[in-house]
């Protein structure tokens, strides 16, 4: 299955590119897709970092072919 | 029908004080509205370890940014007996001293326009997936985290 996946702010910085399509082989939650794209990234703090999933924040969710992912960075709007 | 249509939100640069004073302006035919309550985002010349920011470069997830900045207003409106409320935050480069976000209610009494508006500034800052990079003057940056 292919999952666009969406860096962000420090994450972008980190991954040195803003996005990309997976071709993902199994099943895999939010979660786990999260942990996978951040492997071998330096950030510090890859606990603050969320996965939306569609534009929606849950990382319990599995995730599907077409799917839309966004690795977010602690927020600093305002 | 203002408080159902979603609305752009993101504006690039810098907000203009202009933009506030037209707001202001543009709402004085609303003569049921009592009270405005305005918040003003302003970019600080923060020092970390010696080097001073010199301005704050936003992005965003727009598309989500956008619905959650929506679900934002319908929440407030569910909330609050406000008239209406209007937001604009800044993308890309905004200097120190410049405005980055502009929240604006209106209500017939002050208590409900200060208490919407002090609402819409804690949800954006919270849960809206906007970043600032800080850039020093020496072109160094640090990535902003919302306290």
């Amino acid at each position: 299955m292919k999952v666009t996946v969406k860096y962000f702010g420090l994450v972008a910085e980190a991954a040195e590119k803003s996005e990309e399509v997976l071709d993902l082989n199994g099943v895999f939650t939010a979660s786990e897709l999260k942990a996978q794209c951040l492997i071998g990234l330096a950030i510090a703090d890859k606990d603050s970092v969320q996965i939306a999933v569609n534009q929606n924040l849950d990382d319990k969710i599995t995730i599907k072919d077409g799917d839309e992912v966004a690795l977010l960075p602690p927020f600093a709007g305002g | 029908m203002d408080k159902k249509k979603p609305k752009k939100v993101f504006v690039q640069g810098a907000i203009l004080p202009e933009k506030i004073a037209n707001s202001v302006a543009n709402h004085q035919s609303k003569t049921n509205i009592g009270a405005h309550s305005i918040f003003l985002g302003q970019i600080r010349a923060d020092e970390v370890e010696g080097k001073t920011v010199t301005a704050i470069d936003y992005t965003a997830y727009e598309e989500m940014a956008e619905k959650v900045f929506h679900e934002i207003r319908e929440a407030a409106f569910a909330k609050f007996d406000i008239t209406c409320a209007h937001i604009y935050h800044s993308l890309g480069k905004v200097n120190v001293g410049e405005l980055c976000l502009f929240v604006f209610t209106s209500s017939a009494h002050r208590k409900i326009a200060i208490e919407a508006t002090n609402f819409f500034v804690e949800e954006i800052k919270a849960k809206v997936p906007v970043f600032g990079k800080e850039i020093f003057e020496d072109e160094t940056h640090q990535w902003k985290v919302n306290k």
